[in-house]
């Protein structure tokens, strides 16, 4: 084998004008356009909300994000958000704890369908639970005679937030169970731990991380979200009206201060969010790892 | 009683954890599902396909499709550009770049509506230049497609950074030493270990697309025949008290995430990976 | 083809990596880059192939700068320390990949890619299994296959980094003569990284050791152990005792061990000796003595460990015959034949 004269290779440069960062080509490109794209489709629009807000005088700001409706809009989601999430802390931690140990006839179908929220249209979902749960529908009707009303009322709320969150929970606890390794739990029963105490002081600590990051997840999704729940909610003011349907009335009566102004209140939650579920996952990570 | 080994739970506790799951899956997941096939054909078969072949429905279907279409594809550029940079390589501000990416997943999708109207609409930003040049994006088919990609920016770059990651930069540096280049690279070597999570993230991509919600219907002006999507269209018949024809709409949009599930699991079947729930 | 290093700097984050390296590398050597881990020598292999490119300095291929060429332009064979086949083409395809993205008339014909893989297949001793992928094959196998998809192009300069690093004991011993014998065969110039002395010392014509950036010393095997420049390399390269005292006029003294250190600067002081240096001194000439705490037979050769009065742990090499009679606890009269003494 000769190796081949190096007369033939390209000319170089003596010294680059950018210094290379890295020998995989293609990064100023690819940067350049993630830049691009993510500032035309998401930074610059999203900043146009914040300056809409701010063309009005201080008090008015105030007025228009802390008025009795909103407040009440804002009480409603995220209090139902809350609570969905809740649900699924508690119901997603069994459903995970069940596909990841035990064999059942339709396992397989279960799990596919734990992610039908993220597949099915949000108004799809929403118009099913109405009619589920409308007094006249299959479950409401079960419930009617004990005085209970759950489609048009703020616990309608809460069902839509449920079937939305629903997969936020089990997705992210399911992997860590999965990694959790029967040593762990061997050594604690070899070490003298009757069952109880070893889920409650070994195995639950080790999901805490991602049942959290689950559960924020499914909390930060609910306070958003309008497709599911307009058709359950009932949209009655200062009861049953949930804040991003708020925003789309004021749009409607061409109140776009007044919209502007309660989307930056959700988008300052929306990043608060962000910050904790960043922070837990890295928390997460840490621990996993 | 027999000896039971020390990870294995009660038979009792077994059947209770089994039982509450069932009732749970049910009454969240199960029955609302059903409920949507079984009020579209409570009247049967007729009423529902009529419902599905009416032409403002036909228009909805229409333009849910050409919607997904350009969206689709345009995230996954998108994601494909995003992941080369944020996986294959190491610059500051990574990690905030990663975090900017995943924005549009903690926006509300009335809010990622809303933003477009503001620089859009007749009293946005380019409102009056627009009308003067009689260009129409909010209430039109542009801003029903903007909203979209917008919902569904982060979807494909999610599932592509992780998985490029996890790669890592081995195989593309050998391209590169034997004398590939970069296009060459990302074809022959990039592009092939990647595939099914691409393939992944346009599944999920074109199922959010397809029945975006929120965000469109505060762009779209909602005129039959003409900016209606699919799940638009379910809200006006249901509206109207016309609830076979919006559940027969709705059954089909209900079946469409059926198939995205099944092709999901097939995928998650052909490249097993675990895949943190953020969508 | 010679490869010439100039002051090359590189840094990451604030980390410096390399700190001033040159070297010169003689067309046909084979040199190893010796170092512990984080000593630069990666970084160093990665510069040479464009895989890094340092912030200063210069790397010239026969006089010509290559310093910010990209590594495409460099013609050079790598082999990655996890190897980094395509996982989705065969060992044929791997092997032909870097013929295969050659442009116009450049690219050879199918015909001869072909043949060319098969040669090479033959070089690396897997004939006939070109159609497997490599989750098919054993780690030692993907090596060979990692050495051939190199030594496909051509190379001007072959570059390992720590080839046998993820392989077994004994398929490690087999291939590092495998690479001689290719080395020997091909006649290209190669340099491969390594933090095992022994690979370095029993493969190389020159090796060259690296610590914390700066290259301590470019030497023959027998050079670098024999010869050590300074305390790292001392202590580095082959087995040593490590003692620490003091030097004045010519002589070393650490606790009770007195060793000759001529033109040592007098002061604070290490110095090192190697076990094998040390003989059983005969009755009334010993320098220092322990008590042996184990004495381990290897083959032809007896180890001894013991301590001295002082506490200094002491480790020995004698010819087995020499340790007849000696057992465990016995009081040992040691002389050293050789010590290398470094001012501290």
């Amino acid at each position: 084998m000769t190796a081949k004269a190096l007369t033939t290779a390209p000319a170089v440069p003596r010294r680059p004008f950018v210094r290379r960062r890295s020998a995989i080509p293609g990064f100023a490109l690819s940067l350049g356009v993630t830049i691009a794209l993510l500032s035309i489709i998401v930074l610059i629009p999203m900043l146009s909300v914040g300056l809409k807000a701010t063309q009005q005088s201080f008090p008015d700001f105030l007025d228009a994000a802390f008025n009795a409706r909103a407040l009440a809009a804002y009480r409603l989601s995220f209090g139902a958000a809350f609570i969905a999430a809740v649900i699924n802390g508690v119901f997603g931690l069994v459903t995970a704890w069940a596909l990841v140990r035990y064999e059942f006839p339709g396992k397989g179908v279960i799990n596919a369908l734990i992610d039908l929220p993220f597949a099915l249209p949000t108004a799809v979902a929403g118009i099913a639970l109405a009619a589920l749960y409308a007094e006249n529908g299959w479950v409401g009707s079960l419930v009617a005679p004990l005085g209970w009303k759950i489609a048009f009322t703020p616990l309608g709320v809460v069902v839509a937030l449920t079937f939305i969150g629903l997969p936020f929970v089990v997705r992210t606890v399911e992997p860590v169970m999965r990694d959790l390794s029967a040593d762990v739990e061997e050594a604690a029963a070899s070490l003298g731990a009757n069952r109880l105490d070893t889920i409650i002081r070994v195995i639950l600590p080790a999901l805490a991380p991602a049942w959290l990051t689950g559960f924020a997840l499914a909390f930060a999704r609910g306070i958003g979200e309008y497709g599911s729940v307009i058709f359950i909610a009932g949209n009655m003011p200062y009861r049953s009206e949930i804040a991003p349907l708020l925003i789309i009335i004021e749009l409607e009566q061409y109140d776009y201060a007044g919209a502007a102004t309660i989307a930056v209140v959700m988008l300052a939650a929306s990043f608060l969010m962000l910050f904790v579920i960043n922070a837990m996952q890295a928390w997460a990570r840490k621990r996993s790892a | 009683m027999s000896p039971r080994h020390a990870t294995e739970d009660a038979p009792w506790v077994k059947a209770l954890i089994l039982a509450v799951m069932a009732l749970f899956l049910a009454f969240i997941l199960l029955l609302p599902m059903i409920s949507v096939f079984y009020e579209a054909l409570r009247k049967g078969w007729e009423p529902a396909k009529a419902a599905i072949q009416n032409p403002d429905a036909l228009a909805a279907i229409k333009l849910t499709l050409i919607t997904a279409a350009v969206t689709v594809p345009f995230n996954a550029v998108f994601g494909v550009c995003a992941a080369w940079a944020v996986a294959k390589h190491n610059f500051p501000g990574k990690s905030f770049l990663i975090t900017l990416i995943d924005l549009p997943f903690s926006v509300s999708p009335v809010v990622a509506g809303l933003i477009y109207v503001m620089v859009f609409g007749a009293q946005g930003w380019f409102g009056d230049w627009l009308i003067d040049h009689d260009i129409k994006i909010i209430f039109a088919i542009p801003g029903i497609i903007l909203a979209t990609i917008f919902v569904t920016f982060p979807f494909i770059a999610r599932e592509l950074i992780p998985l490029m990651q996890e790669q890592g930069v081995d195989e593309e540096e050998a391209a590169v030493s034997l004398g590939a280049s970069g296009l060459r690279t990302f074809w022959s070597v990039t592009a092939p270990n990647i595939r099914w999570g691409l393939l992944y993230g346009v599944l999920l991509c074109n199922a959010r697309a397809m029945g975006e919600f929120g965000a469109v219907s505060v762009v779209s002006g909602h005129i039959r025949g003409l900016t209606n999507t699919m799940p638009l269209h379910v809200e006006i018949l249901y509206n109207e008290y016309d609830f076979v024809g919006a559940f027969a709409v709705a059954a089909l949009l209900c079946f469409l995430a059926i198939v995205t599930l099944a092709l999901k699991t097939l995928l998650e079947m052909a490249q097993p990976q675990s895949r943190p729930a953020r969508h | 083809m010679t490869i010439s290093i100039r002051s090359v700097e590189k840094t990451f984050g604030r980390y410096p990596a390399l700190n001033g390296v040159s070297l010169e590398i003689a067309d046909g050597e084979l040199l190893a880059l010796l170092g512990p881990s984080g000593s630069g020598k990666t970084t160093l292999l990665r510069a040479i192939a464009g895989l890094e490119f340092p912030e200063k300095g210069q790397i010239l291929f026969n006089d010509q700068d290559m310093t910010y060429a990209s590594a495409a332009a460099r013609q050079v064979g790598f082999v990655f320390q996890q190897y980094a086949l395509f996982r989705h083409m065969t060992l044929a395809k791997n092997i032909a990949f870097g013929l295969d993205v050659r442009k116009g008339a450049a690219k050879p014909p199918k015909a001869e890619i072909d043949k060319r893989v098969d040669d090479l297949l033959n070089l690396v001793e897997l004939p006939g299994l070109g159609k497997r992928y490599p989750a098919q094959l054993s780690g030692g196998q993907r090596q060979r296959v990692a050495l051939a998809r190199a030594l496909a192009v051509s190379p001007s300069v072959l570059l390992l980094d720590e080839p046998f690093g993820a392989l077994d004991a004994t398929v490690r011993k087999s291939l590092r003569k495998e690479l001689r014998r290719i080395h020997d065969a091909t006649g290209v110039t190669t340099i491969f990284v390594t933090h095992d002395q022994e690979e370095a010392l029993e493969l190389a014509d020159r090796v060259a050791i690296l610590n914390h950036g700066v290259i301590e010393q470019v030497g023959t095997p027998q050079e670098v152990h024999d010869s050590p420049v300074g305390a790292f390399v001392a202590g580095f390269v082959g087995e040593a005792n490590r003692l620490e005292g003091s030097v004045k006029a010519g002589h070393f003294q650490g606790g009770e061990i007195a060793l000759p250190a001529q033109g040592a600067a007098d002061g604070a002081a290490v110095a090192f000796v190697r076990p094998h240096d040390l003989i059983r001194a005969p009755a009334g000439e010993e320098s220092f003595f322990i008590t042996t705490d184990r004495i381990n037979v290897q083959g032809p050769v007896a180890r001894i460990e013991g301590k001295t009065p002082g506490g200094q742990r002491i480790e020995a090499a004698f010819e087995r015959n020499s340790a007849e009679g000696l057992r465990r606890g016995d009081k040992l009269g040691l002389t050293a034949q050789k010590a290398y003494v470094f001012s501290a």
